[in-house]
């Protein structure tokens, strides 16, 4: 797993697929190695929901940042950690691969 | 478990999703075939494999898929596959990947025979992200092959298991306890519990429902000759007596009080709904009485879990043996009778179940819920007596 770029392009895996179920987003794992119990799930928070709807493999993660100022009150430095920060977790995961 | 601020890791029942807000369908069970590659004594559903004229009739590939889709739609996350055997389907590979593909989780209950080195690479590749569940019908081939009456099925099912256990891919196993194998049953519990995914010992069948289709005289009277008495189910139920009434004590309060006329007070169909191999959606798998089923082959899941099981969920007993007995009988909580039994057993949906009401009141008899020759129905201060029980020093 590479270190997280703010000026690298991720994408969602094709190996999980997102659901909106009745007011929860989730993730779930359709191949090995995702999730490392029978069971798991993932869940997005509401901050997480809305930098997942613009990683779609086309922007890197500072331009996602830039797209999210006007929607959040933090400071571009701050929105900018939040991406970092759950592009970080995701990847960690294999939920998100480097666009290459 | 919280794993970072965005992300949370959490496991189905752990998790607090659906806490407030319900999908419409949470767990969709499908019945892909009632055809089954052995042809187990007791079996309530089994048809043979080579049945083709129930093949003929079994939804297809795509009639499934559509299932599965409207489902998804309705905000569903796990489906259960089931049968008869569902790996005996040629298409199982193709459905279990459609479903997992569509972010439906799988739970899967299976005899195992069918597991071949290439569905357990599946698994292993693609897993059902619920264990599966294997049923054992014996711990030599003896007394397997003497229920499922089919040569060489013994071995095949330890291929399969030998084959989940060096995949890793996690899988429990239950128990059918018949006269053929009931000298297994400390072998079975001690190879049991080295299974890495057994958190609890395994349950049994041993009260054997009939044949669900009332479809054959003569299989009903090999199932009722092989029915454990109540109390051999009894003694079986009791054998670590301490944990058995420590449990009954959380039990009893949440779960005994007359049920009333109201003849599905289970949560049948709430949320959840079956389908069996034909297209016939259902609030439970063996409630198939003709009032209770829907066709979803010319209908939707959604019409059938907005319009028409809601009904089926309001229907009332209007059998006067079963508004003196069953209305009234705080053991519900013990008791299996109800719509589907009643149909299974008798052909109607509010007929009492005499070996199930002898069972319930054999339990209630052991817990001291009920006298000797008292019937529970008849039986005043119910809620007296689960207060006393409860309040019995020994066991806590």
């Amino acid at each position: 797993m590479g270190k997280i770029s703010l000026n690298k392009i991720y994408k969602i895996s094709e190996d999980v697929v997102a659901r909106e179920v009745a007011g929860e987003f989730i993730i779930i794992p359709i191949t090995s190695g995702i999730g490392d119990m029978e069971d798991e799930i993932f869940t997005l928070n509401g901050t997480g929901r809305a930098i997942w709807d613009k990683l779609d493999g086309n922007k890197n993660l500072r331009e996602i940042a830039k797209a999210l100022v006007s929607d959040f009150k933090g400071s571009p430095g701050e929105i900018e950690k939040d991406v970092a920060g759950l592009a970080g977790e995701l990847l960690k995961r294999r939920i998100l691969i480097e666009v290459k | 478990m919280k794993t970072g601020d965005y992300v949370l890791k959490q496991t189905m029942n752990e998790s607090g999703l659906w806490k407030d807000n319900h999908p419409l369908l949470g767990m969709l069970d499908i019945e892909l075939t009632e055809r089954c590659n052995n042809n187990c004594i007791h079996c309530c559903i089994n048809l043979p494999p080579n049945d083709l004229a129930a093949k003929e009739k079994e939804l297809a590939t795509g009639e499934i898929k559509n299932i599965l889709r409207e489902a998804v739609s309705l905000g569903c996350l796990s489906v259960r596959f089931t049968g008869g055997e569902p790996l005996l389907r040629e298409d199982f590979e193709e459905l279990y990947v459609f479903g997992r593909r569509s972010g439906l989780k799988i739970l899967i209950f299976t005899n195992a025979t069918l597991i071949t080195p290439h569905v357990a690479e599946l698994f292993s590749r693609v897993p059902p992200l619920q264990k599966i569940e294997v049923t054992v019908y014996g711990m030599k081939k003896s007394s397997y092959e003497a229920i499922t009456r089919t040569p060489g099925s013994f071995d095949a099912f330890q291929r399969g298991v030998d084959l989940l256990l060096k995949k890793e891919i996690p899988f429990v196993v239950k128990g059918a306890l018949l006269p053929a194998n009931k000298d297994d049953i400390d072998e079975f519990e001690t190879w049991a519990a080295t299974i890495p995914w057994m958190d609890k010992p395994p349950s049994y069948a041993m009260f054997f429902d009939l044949r669900c289709r009332r479809d054959d005289a003569n299989k009903n009277r090999i199932i009722r000759s092989l029915r454990l008495s109540p109390q051999e189910g009894l003694r079986l139920m009791t054998r670590n007596e301490h944990d058995y009434v420590r449990a009954m004590k959380e039990f009893c309060p949440k779960f005994m009080r007359p049920s009333g006329d109201i003849l599905f007070s289970c949560g049948a169909g709430c949320g959840n709904g079956c389908a069996d191999a034909y297209g016939n959606f259902q609030p439970c798998m063996m409630a198939r009485h003709p009032d209770c089923i829907y066709d979803v082959r010319n209908g939707s899941l959604k019409d059938a879990l907005m319009n028409f099981l809601p009904g089926v969920r309001e229907m009332k007993a209007t059998n006067p043996e079963y508004l003196v007995r069953c209305a009234k009988c705080f053991l519900k909580g013990l008791c299996e009778q109800c719509p589907a039994k009643s149909w299974m057993e008798h052909g109607t949906l509010d007929t009492p179940v005499e070996y199930l009401c002898e069972i319930a009141h054999a339990e209630a008899r052991f817990l001291g819920l009920v006298g000797e020759y008292e019937r529970a129905w008849e039986a005043g201060e119910w809620r007296e007596r689960v207060r006393k029980f409860v309040e019995r020093k020994e066991y806590w």
